[in-house]
């Protein structure tokens, strides 16, 4: 089977935020109450209940004004630091090479939260779970394109052959000129969400310029997992001396400010 | 539309003006961007850089109400530098046509034409010059200083990019930059396209924006062609199809002039709304007028009377009124209605000056709300500031289907007409609309059985055919199918009718047979057509709008199988224009109609006969050319440049004439009510320094009312915001995010800034001038805190939004033709919440 990938073309997008939508539809997700903050940008960061936003942006300098709308959700990294992190096996590559996501098994350790070197997981407090972008798993198992892919109109989003959809992307960049690039491919060992940027690295908020897996990661899973087995049995007990001791845990103010959307 | 959405992938050159699809018709960008893959440009012209600017190649601000001003540069532009397509002009415009030698223009006249009186124009001098049989003169060399040309160029000669740049405050370079791009599309194988919407309509000068982008798309040879046009984008998914039906007090279905009540009988109706020609060549389509009326008359009363009769029933327009919707609610105002159907509206937040709106239903004994949701107008005596005690005015809320609730037929902007499948029931008790216009009708027929009344043959006599009847002839549940039917029209007796297009042929149809197309409707009561531009929607082959062929022989997007176009499935109007005198395309890359040697392909051929008869294509203007000269408006036949009624400047750098003098003033002696105010008529009001434009976000459709309900999209735009530049917002001291509150003289709204480099302070002649914007889908019924206004077992929002409606601050002032509000540049000011 052929993998495939999401690519998102920034210059072909027009802010409609269909796909935002579209996304809240198929996976069901409730709405929070939010207010108008100053910006068209709602709700203000990713959520529990939102795995996709559309980040507004202006930028203004020598070259004039642009307003830029980026489509923000999992990367679905083929080398990803969630899934490295998780002790339970909730996050995991699917068979379409995305990383996938199973509530049963998430044990909210919340280790994939400080591990997603794009900040994407979203832990829930009152469910104690963690949230993202799936990439439909559920729509493209069926043959069926990603749920944001389907509705744009533009075709600023497009779900097809990695191959093929990074060799357009490639074209496209050079086609845009002026330090249009691909963002995606060469890192993280390629994501399956892909970027065709017109602007610098560094520029976009919320987009790291170089991502990578955290190198402390990289040392405990690569260079002391078979100790981390024996150690995983030490956290267990520790949290059960911790309940024990403390109760069940309430929520801080700092994840609850995430959650609640814009208040 | 003369065009259609998918048509625009053809354009060499677009421009957004009025508009902004990105956010408002996202699936315009859809074709928009096929183009520019393609390499077309994309020019925006807007006074705020919206996110179809983020998309341009180049972006022009103007400041709000400019646009005849800016685009009256173009036509100079346009004329000095001789980039029109000539051939066009002279065969296909009335540019050769000789002008009555005392007609005068704006410049040697104060601003105005020849002819003003008070506030209305005598058109005497707005007139042909003819010989002695009556025909047109014309001078085909364009030379003679009468003729429309020289006269055109005459007119905008005054519009240089200098005095343009003063009044519009767009910069010189950026307005040569457009004038170029656009301007290169007058080779006939470049092609420019212009999407505009209500920024353009709701101005005092509306009709005139229009007009200006008309008369630079026939100079460069733009009309009638793939990829060319001039294209209305529809605010609501129906507009073009509620008014072709006749939603409009002026018009009968399918466009007809309402009668008035000077024309007594059929006969003088007929007589004066079908226009007549001297001109040898043209068809003058509109002389098929009589057939047309007949047969509408035939679809509302059948023959249960004669059409004679049948004419006297039907409601005529006292002379010289107006029943536009500014009229209709100062009408309201003053207590001359008791009752009123607010169906599918919400004037309580879709009405310009919605205070006065919001008192007039007060004055109401009764007020039916039919919608899917409760909402402002059908709340307004709980609303801010009203007391129910004081209130008379008793409420019926009538739930109603939704469109995915119902079946039946939606029409495009691009003219068609798609038939809509039932997906599942209405809940509760909601009906569809024809439904509960079903239960209205047999009411009234009861009550005028019962009690008489005045003209009570209008209702009693009316044909009902609309679905299975009972033992008694009553239809319980209307159908859409058989509406569809009598839209079509048909034969109402057995007849044998000459086939219009072959002269000798005959075709025998029988009673109840449907017409075939508009053609073969007759003026003699023996056809039926409840709407005639759509006679051959639902005719021999059934029902062309349920239609799915995705074929495409033409190549460029015509799918003549999908759905069904009005007139008679013809996807480009005026594309008899897109060939030249001999028939041969002027873009032989992207033809529209192609003559084999025997018949035309490609598109319904429009208007064109045999390649070299002589035709002119634009058979629906009774001389058959398109017309540079309009002298059908009420404000001028060429636009002119007026300042909006409430704007920031002293004076038009034009003319004397500083707003359009034809506009019905509500503040004027025996015209508006009390509550009608204005700031800065005549001279700029300090109290209220910034234009203001409402406009639309795309998570929110109208004043609200489906989508506020909506959690997801309300969680998206949660409230009522006011977009301002860092410029003013420093002036103010106001940081984006905090709580503003803009006011006119006609209310206030509570609104969140946002602080944007999208807006930019103006240069207007060496003044700085603001501009802000607010959208206008808010309303207080879903507000947190009307919370205390719900009733136990009222439907509250999920998600609540904030602030009121934007049309609290809009004008009661409208376009000189339409009435349109002026909503897209009236005057406010901008104060931080809690400062005075």
């Amino acid at each position: 089977m052929s993998e495939n990938i999401k690519l998102f073309d920034i210059s072909k997008c027009t802010g409609c935020r269909g796909c935002q939508l579209a996304c809240k539809q198929w996976n069901q997700l409730r709405a929070k109450q939010t207010r108008m903050r100053g910006t068209y940008q709602n709700p203000p960061d990713l959520q529990p209940n939102t795995y996709l936003i559309m980040r507004f942006q202006e930028v203004e300098d020598s070259k004039g004004l642009r307003w830029y709308y980026r489509h923000q959700a999992c990367m679905h990294c083929s080398d990803a630091a969630c899934v490295k992190v998780c002790p339970s096996g909730a996050l995991y590559y699917s068979a379409f090479n995305t990383v996938g996501l199973s509530h049963e098994k998430c044990i909210a350790c919340k280790e994939c939260v400080s591990a997603c070197p794009f900040d994407i997981p979203r832990f829930d407090e009152r469910t104690d779970k963690i949230y993202k972008c799936d990439m439909c798993e559920s729509r493209i198992a069926n043959n069926l394109e990603p749920a944001c892919v389907k509705a744009c109109p533009t075709g600023a989003l497009k779900w097809g052959d990695k191959d093929r959809l990074v060799k357009a992307a490639y074209k496209r960049a050079k086609e845009l000129g002026d330090g249009a690039y691909v963002y995606g491919d060469k890192f993280v060992d390629g994501t399956h969400l892909v970027y065709v940027l017109q602007e610098k690295p560094g520029m976009y908020a919320a987009l790291p310029k170089s991502p990578s897996v955290p190198l402390s990661i990289v040392l405990w899973k690569d260079v002391l997992k078979p100790l981390s087995i024996l150690a995983a049995g030490g956290v267990l007990a520790g949290s059960f001396f911790h309940y024990i001791i403390h109760g069940p845990k309430t929520p801080d103010e700092d994840t609850s400010t995430k959650t609640e959307g814009g208040e | 539309m003369t065009n259609h959405w998918i048509d625009i992938r053809n354009s060499d050159v677009i421009l957004i003006m009025g508009s902004n699809p990105a956010a408002n018709h996202p699936i315009a960008f859809k074709w928009i961007t096929a183009a520019m893959e393609k390499g077309a440009k994309l020019i925006c012209v807007d006074p705020r850089f919206t996110q179809s600017a983020s998309k341009a190649h180049i972006y022009a601000p103007l400041r709000s109400g400019t646009d005849i001003a800016f685009l009256g540069g173009m036509i100079k532009y346009i004329l000095d530098n001789n980039l029109i397509h000539e051939e066009y002009v002279k065969n296909y415009t009335n540019a050769t046509f000789l002008v009555n030698p005392a007609f005068k223009l704006p410049g040697d006249n104060k601003g105005v034409f020849s002819g003003l009186q008070g506030k209305k124009y005598d058109k005497a001098t707005w007139s042909y010059q003819t010989d002695g049989s009556g025909r047109i003169k014309k001078d085909m060399s364009m030379k003679n200083p009468n003729c429309v040309f020289q006269l055109l160029k005459k007119h905008y000669d005054r519009y240089n990019v200098d005095v343009v740049m003063r009044i519009t405050g767009t910069p010189k370079e950026k307005l040569i930059e457009v004038y170029k791009e656009y301007a290169s599309t007058y080779k006939p194988d470049k092609v420019a396209n212009i999407l505009y919407a209500m920024g353009w309509t709701q101005h005092t000068v509306g009709t005139q924006n229009i007009r200006t982008m008309c008369i630079i798309q026939l100079l460069l040879g733009n009309m009638g062609v793939a990829g060319g046009g001039v294209q209305a984008m529809r605010g609501e998914s129906n507009v073009q199809g509620s008014t072709d039906a006749g939603l409009l007090f002026h018009i009968w279905p399918g466009y007809l002039g309402a009668p008035t009540a000077s024309l007594k009988t059929l006969k003088e109706f007929n007589e004066k709304r079908t226009p007549k020609t001297k001109e040898p060549n043209s068809l003058n389509w509109w002389k098929n007028f009589p057939k047309y009326s007949a047969s509408f008359l035939r679809a509302m009363y059948g023959k249960n009377a004669t059409l004679e009769e049948a004419y006297s029933y039907m409601p005529k327009l006292d002379d010289g009124a107006n029943y536009s919707w500014l009229m209709i609610f100062d009408q309201m105002y003053k207590e001359k209605f008791t009752g009123f159907f607010a169906w599918g509206m919400n004037p309580a937040c879709s009405g310009a000056h919605s205070n006065k709106v919001r008192q007039a239903l007060t004055k109401l004994d009764w007020l039916v709300n039919v919608n899917l949701f409760d909402n402002e107008t059908g709340s307004f005596w709980r609303g801010p500031g009203m007391d129910p005690k004081k209130i008379k005015t008793e409420v019926f809320m009538l739930p109603c289907a939704s469109s995915v609730e119902k079946e039946g037929s939606i029409s495009n902007s691009g003219r068609w007409m798609q038939w809509r499948y039932k997906a599942v029931n209405p809940p509760g008790v909601a009906l569809p609309d024809a439904d509960i216009m079903n239960e209205l009708y047999y009411k009234l027929k009861e009550l005028y059985e019962k009690d008489g009344g005045p003209l009570k043959e209008a209702v009693l006599k009316m044909t009902w055919n609309y679905g299975k009847k009972d033992a008694a002839g009553r239809v319980h549940h209307i159908d859409p199918h058989a509406i569809a039917r009598e839209i079509n029209g048909f034969f109402l007796e057995d007849k044998k009718v000459e086939n219009p297009t072959k002269k000798g042929e005959f075709k025998e149809f029988k009673k109840g047979d449907p017409v075939p197309t508009f053609a073969w409707l007759q003026d003699d009561g023996s056809t039926s057509s409840g709407t005639w531009i759509y006679c051959g929607s639902y005719a021999d082959k059934g029902n062309m709008a349920a239609r799915r062929g995705t074929k495409d022989p033409s190549g460029i997007g015509l799918y003549p199988e999908w759905a069904w176009a009005w007139p008679v499935n013809r996807r480009i109007i005026y594309n008899g224009a897109s060939v030249d005198l001999k028939g041969k395309p002027w873009d032989v890359k992207c033809p529209v109609i192609v003559w084999d040697g025997s018949k035309w392909v490609g598109d319904v051929p429009d208007g064109v006969g045999d390649p070299g008869a002589g035709r002119p294509p634009f058979i629906m203007k009774p001389d058959g050319v398109a017309s540079i000269f309009g002298p059908g408006l009420a404000d001028g036949p060429f636009p002119e440049h007026y300042e909006p009624l409430e704007c920031p400047v002293e004076q038009n750098l034009l003319s004397p004439q500083k707003s359009n003098p034809v506009i019905v003033r509500f503040d004027e002696p025996g015209v508006g009510s009390d509550i009608d105010t204005y700031s800065g008529v005549t001279s700029c009001d300090p109290r209220y320094p910034f234009i203001c434009s409402t406009y639309r976000v795309s998570e929110h459709w109208q004043t609200g009312v489906l989508t506020r309900w909506c959690p997801w999209l309300a969680e998206m735009q949660p409230g009522m915001f006011v977009e301002m530049s860092r410029e003013l917002a420093k002036e103010r001291g106001i940081s984006n995010g905090e709580k503003v509150i803009v006011k006119s003289p006609r209310g206030e709204v509570e609104a969140t800034a946002i602080v944007t480099p999208r807006f930019k302070p103006f240069n207007i002649d060496g003044n700085i001038i603001h501009q802000v914007g607010i959208p206008w889908h808010f309303g207080w019924i879903t507000q947190p805190r009307a919370k205390s206004r719900y009733g136990p077992n009222d439907k509250r929002p999920e998600v609540f939004t904030a602030g009121d409606a934007a049309n609290l601050l809009t004008p009661t002032i409208g376009d000189a033709n339409t009435m349109i509000p002026e909503s897209k540049a009236f005057m406010v000011n901008v104060v931080k919440k809690g400062v005075k």
